[in-house]
């Protein structure tokens, strides 16, 4: 949010901000407003139940979930708004991993605070798991750590065992 | 003097060092051919095979005694506190205190990397699993330039089980930083695994996949050849018929001329008829005394003595 501006206040017909590619006729069947928490727009299609468990979203938490929604950028995308949790760089970046063109604002009494479009980082330690049984990372006692050589589509070589890992072989831990 | 490109470094996989490295690694190994000084008088060598080996093993304990220095270690896992629970983490950290280099060939893949991560003084990686093996990936392009007069544009065809073995993984990687065009010789079930022809793709090296010697074309300048392990097949009858299609002998090598290099990584069972010991290619045993050269430079360039 440049300086000076207003702050741009989340409508209850929105299904997300920024998010001006949905139609009208749909945005009511998706939404309804965040009062304070995150909204994470444009995840990939089918992957909004995953971003969940990889935040280790509690069960009782207030969460509205679009899956397989239109979306004029990716064609399908999902969307989750997660009420009452402000998440953190650290974590959207982890949500990026699975989804990098995932987008993120932050609310906090209907008004968008923050803004993110999270960057993935060179290196990712601690949060996924290597696929290869041989790795040395198999002993739970050596943090796993990923070279990101691709990002779309996204691509990890893990710095350890030199295993490459496409976007559908990620596990998180 | 020219500068020492593993001052201050491990040597853990063949992606660290670009092409340059590579070539200024190779020129510096010429050196230890003819020479014998004591450059590693005084330090040592910490010999840490986690598993059982003889070639690189030896090989390492003769390049550091060349060089006049010492060696420790042990040649398998069951002696050690490793198997009383000790983290690798912990062993090299101890270990440390004892030596001035390591060696480090250990089953589990990235070993080498973790071991490099856990102390101050230089890893040379021994093998990984079936990661890497850098020297001798080295071993085997200085054995290519000493025999070709080159490493670049090279027409090499790789015959045999081209799934499993890190050798091979490892040196069509590196070649294909020189500009080689490539044969993968194999049957379909001992292919190059899809992420190594990813690469090959990527990096633009012209590469044919096929599944027979016939199919080699006759000007081809290297046939590196490997066993085809018995124990990678379910059906026995499967793997003799694979065994008996890709054995080499004075007969079907003809055809490439008395200026072909043949290699293998040792050991081999029966993929090389004992008549071509005699063939002037044949490359095999110079590849193994080339890896006492080539592991003396890499001591003696990590230690920075050379």
């Amino acid at each position: 949010m440049g300086r000076g501006s207003a702050p741009k206040r989340a409508k209850a017909d929105e299904s997300s901000p920024g998010a001006a590619e949905v139609k009208p006729a749909n945005a009511k069947m998706q939404v309804s407003a965040v009062r304070s928490g995150t909204v994470i727009d444009h995840l990939g299609p089918s992957t909004a139940f995953k971003a969940l468990k990889i935040l280790g979203v509690a069960a009782d938490a207030t969460v509205l979930i679009g899956v397989n929604l239109d979306s004029a950028k990716l064609g399908k995308k999902d969307i989750l708004k997660i009420e009452g949790r402000e998440l953190t760089d650290d974590e959207m970046n982890k949500v990026a991993l699975l989804s990098p063109q995932a987008t993120f604002s932050i609310i906090r009494d209907f008004v968008v605070v923050k803004k993110f479009r999270p960057t993935l980082p060179d290196t990712v330690e601690g949060l996924i798991r290597c696929v290869n049984p041989a790795c040395v990372t198999q002993d739970p006692r050596v943090t796993g750590r990923f070279l990101v050589i691709g990002k779309e589509p996204l691509k990890l070589r893990c710095y350890f065992c030199e295993r490459s890992l496409r976007e559908n072989e990620v596990e998180f831990l | 003097m020219k500068k020492n490109p593993l001052l201050g470094r491990d040597v853990i996989s063949m992606r660290d060092f670009g092409a340059a490295e590579i070539r200024a690694i190779l020129e510096r190994c010429r050196w230890f051919e003819k020479n014998r000084e004591p450059l590693l008088q005084g330090k040592v060598l910490a010999n840490l095979f986690f598993e059982p080996s003889t070639r690189t093993r030896l090989s390492f304990d003769a390049a550091m005694k060349r060089l006049g220095g010492a060696t420790i270690g042990f040649a398998d896992s069951l002696s050690t506190s490793i198997s009383k629970g000790e983290s690798l983490w912990d062993t090299i950290r101890v270990a440390e205190g004892y030596c001035d280099i390591m060696v480090i060939r250990h089953p589990a893949e990235g070993s080498a990397r973790l071991a490099a991560e856990a102390t101050r003084l230089p890893v040379i990686n021994g093998g990984d699993g079936s990661n890497q093996h850098p020297t001798q990936t080295l071993l085997d392009l200085y054995t290519l330039k000493q025999r070709t007069g080159r490493i670049e544009g090279l027409k090499v065809a790789f015959v045999g089980d081209l799934k499993y073995g890190r050798t091979v993984h490892s040196l069509i990687r590196s070649l294909s930083w020189f500009d080689a065009k490539l044969w993968l010789v194999s049957p379909p079930s001992l292919r190059l695994p899809e992420d190594f022809l990813e690469d090959l793709r990527e990096t633009g090296t012209e590469h044919h996949v096929v599944e027979e010697l016939a199919a080699i074309p006759a000007d081809v300048e290297v046939l590196y050849l490997t066993r085809i392990q018995k124990e990678r097949f379910v059906d026995a009858v499967e793997y003799e018929r694979v065994r008996n299609t890709y054995q080499v002998n004075p007969g079907n090598v003809a055809r490439f001329g008395d200026k072909l290099t043949l290699m293998h990584p040792l050991p081999r069972v029966n993929e090389i008829h004992a008549a071509l010991d005699a063939h002037p290619g044949a490359a095999w045993f110079d590849q193994a005394h080339n890896g006492v050269i080539v592991r003396q430079a890499l001591l003696a360039l990590c230690l920075g003595a050379a």
